[in-house]
């Protein structure tokens, strides 16, 4: 079975992602997401030696189940408030989004793959995810928002690792893991900082240094 | 010697962490930095006996870099007790941790020689840095470290996709792990050049981002606005100097690939964008420190056109990274100084700075003169070789460009600064008990010295330093 088909539903969860106004709901498509790639990891080997396990095991843990989990609490300690309306609306940022799709397919036809990984939609993926993740960075008010952007933009980046991880796990299990850890330490001391400093994580907020 | 350069500032940092609390914990950074720098010139005196490693080893170019850093960092060590003291309420554990945290992972960032070690390094500096950030601990220093963490941490993600996208073009090209960057440069001949252009221009905007070149320099003027003078100091002269180093090293795998043209118009059009983009907000600049931040993405926009000039203005760009450094940690040093005296950094709030404050405030109109490029400091030398070049190779266009801006930001510059420092302190301004002493000016008036001796005279072993380390920037072994 070649790993298009997870790729394909990565890139549906892009769309939802984008499409959904509530913060509960993009979480737990982040950690869907999250999960898959331990998925689409384990599916582009035929063995499993205990590097790879270990790769697939914490990427599902952290992305899947701890740094999701640690919104969830920040959200829930919250005090219930209104979404704040994004800088750009939900439709726009569809539009936006399926753009983006078309162009990644564009630029990954210029990007010759090697043998093995030919008919793979590794690359397109991987730049939609990032573009995904640019949206949601950048038209949403909310901190936790886009601490979600960043996740998926992550993602994007750990998709392309995928094409990398046969030949040179070393790079890319370092590489990915550390980020996975940098990622959880720095987003979970911040958005804490936030909520006490500012009693709400609405970035819009944090908007008082400018020109 | 190298696993030395690395380990002396993390030993020194466990020290600073295990003392009792009090003053002499910040005397632990004086000490450190003199040792560090004291390291670096042996192992560069040394570079031609010391063992090649695979992994790490001291080249020219992560030498020089190293050099300016630990320089940067001992001046503003020595800074760090007299300021410290002023406040005194504070615990300077995490202060001292994350400055000698910071040596640490950047001299791990100039001896790496391969690509994925280099990122770890330049991600671990951009950690070791953001307590720093949070030093003032209000709403303020918050929203600049939120902003700072989430854009660089971006552009870090932007940089290891860059990586492996190079990484990709090696396996292409039958290289195996681990590749080493000598072993890049050796084969980019035969890697296929589509990945390898999308992997520069994915690499160019994440650690652009960390240097802070224009359109991705938005955390800088929060950063800077809202820390300390010495953590300033520590970002213009430091952080960016290695994400310059991390991005230098992808150069030369290009270079050695043949797509140099392609790379250096890329690097001409950014540097022009954020020397443009600073101008822009220099203009009625409000904010002393916000001016400097543009002032650092100017400069920055000139490291990037000197290396997209290439050939003798690649090496005035190197010489500008020491330039830039020492002249910005006058000025961040400095108007520290300043805004304690006037307890505000609102520019309208300042003036006649010069005669409150004598020490500062000329070292201050004096950094000033030398950041805009009057000779005889080093600036001067670095900014007219690069123009020159520029010119005498026919770039007329780039070139003439270039130095209608350094003329626009030098009355835009001026025109905010010059008032602050000249003519009378306003009666109703405030006046704090800050007093200049030789503790909080020494610093400056060293750097000061330091920029002018360059701008006049560079000793024969800094020269053959440099011309070796432009040589292998441009992919040349």
């Amino acid at each position: 079975m070649t790993p298009n088909l997870l790729l394909a539903a990565i890139m549906l969860i892009n769309f939802m992602l984008v499409a959904s106004s509530r913060v509960s709901k993009c979480i737990q498509l982040a950690a869907l997401q999250g999960g898959l790639l331990a998925l689409v990891l384990l599916l582009m080997h035929d063995h499993w030696p205990f590097h790879v396990l270990l790769m697939a095991f914490s990427t599902a843990a952290i992305k899947g189940v701890v740094i999701p989990a640690m919104l969830n609490r920040a959200q829930d300690r919250m005090k219930p408030q209104r979404e704040p309306e994004p800088y750009v609306g939900y439709t726009l940022t569809l539009v936006m989004a399926a753009a983006g799709t078309g162009l990644a397919f564009i630029l990954a036809r210029r990007l010759p793959l090697q043998a093995g990984n030919l008919g793979t939609l590794f690359v397109p993926a991987s730049i939609m995810a990032l573009f995904t993740g640019f949206l949601l960075l950048t038209t949403r008010k909310r901190a936790l928002l886009q601490v979600v952007g960043y996740l998926v933009l992550e993602n994007g980046v750990y998709l392309f690792s995928l094409l990398l991880v046969k030949q040179m796990p070393l790079l890319v299990e370092t590489g990915v893991l550390l980020d996975l850890v940098v990622g959880i330490f720095v987003m979970g001391i911040v958005i804490n900082h936030i909520q006490t400093a500012f009693d709400s994580q609405d970035t819009h907020r944090l908007a008082h240094l400018k020109d | 010697m190298i696993s030395a350069l690395i380990c002396t500032p993390l030993i020194a940092a466990a020290v600073v962490w295990f003392m009792k609390p009090g003053l002499h914990r910040a005397r632990v950074l004086p000490v450190a930095g003199v040792i560090h720098l004291a390291l670096v010139l042996a192992a560069l005196a040394r570079s031609a006996h010391l063992q090649p490693g695979a992994w790490f080893r001291l080249d020219p170019l992560g030498g020089w870099m190293l050099l300016v850093v630990s320089t940067i960092f001992t001046l503003c060590a020595l800074y760090a007790p007299a300021y410290l003291a002023l406040r005194m309420e504070r615990n300077f554990g995490v202060f001292g941790v994350a400055m000698l945290g910071f040596l640490g992972m950047a001299s791990l960032v100039a001896v790496s020689r391969h690509p994925g070690v280099l990122w770890v390094g330049m991600e671990a500096t951009a950690l070791s840095t953001t307590p720093l950030l949070y030093y003032n601990k209000n709403k303020r220093s918050l929203e600049a470290t939120w902003k700072y963490l989430l854009i660089c941490s971006v552009g870090m993600a932007l940089a290891l996709l860059g990586t492996f996208f190079v990484a990709y073009a090696a396996q292409q090209g039958g290289l195996g792990e681990p590749i080493y960057l000598d072993r890049l440069v050796a084969n980019a001949a035969a890697m296929p050049t589509p990945w390898l252009k999308a992997g520069f221009v994915l690499l160019l905007v994440g650690y652009g981002t960390k240097m802070g070149l224009a359109p991705m320099h938005t955390w800088k003027p929060d950063a800077y606005g809202e820390t300390p003078g010495i953590v300033g100091t520590i970002l213009a002269g430091g952080v960016t100097t290695m994400a310059f180093l991390s991005l230098l090293r992808f150069y030369s795998i290009m270079a050695a690939a043949g797509l140099g043209p392609f790379c250096r118009e890329l690097l001409v059009g950014m540097g022009l964008l954020s020397m443009t983009w600073a101008f822009v907000f220099m203009i009625r600049q409000g904010d002393l420190r916000r001016l400097l931040a543009y002032s650092s993405v100017e400069h920055m926009g000139i490291l990037a056109f000197g290396v997209g000039i290439g050939g003798k203005a690649t090496l005035f760009a190197l010489f500008h990274v020491a330039a830039n450094a020492l002249v910005k940690s006058v000025l961040f040093l400095g108007s520290g100084n300043i805004v304690r005296s006037f307890s505000s950094k609102n520019l309208a709030d300042v003036s006649g700075a010069m005669r409150r404050l004598p020490v500062s405030g000329w070292c201050f109109l004096l950094g000033f003169l030398a950041i805009v490029g009057s000779p005889p400091f080093a600036p001067f030398t670095s900014i007219f070789g690069i123009a020159s070049t520029a010119l005498g190779s026919g770039r007329l266009l780039a070139g003439s460009l270039f130095l209608a801006l350094l003329a626009a930001i030098f009355t835009a510059m001026g025109s905010v600064i010059l008032p602050v420092l000249q003519g009378n302190p306003n009666p109703a301004s405030v006046r704090t008990h800050y007093e200049d002493t030789f503790g909080l000016t020494a610093p400056l008036v060293l750097a000061l010295a330091l920029a002018l001796v360059l701008g006049t005279w560079l000793p024969g072993p800094l020269q053959t330093l440099l011309s070796r380390a432009a040589l292998l920037v441009e992919g040349q072994p």
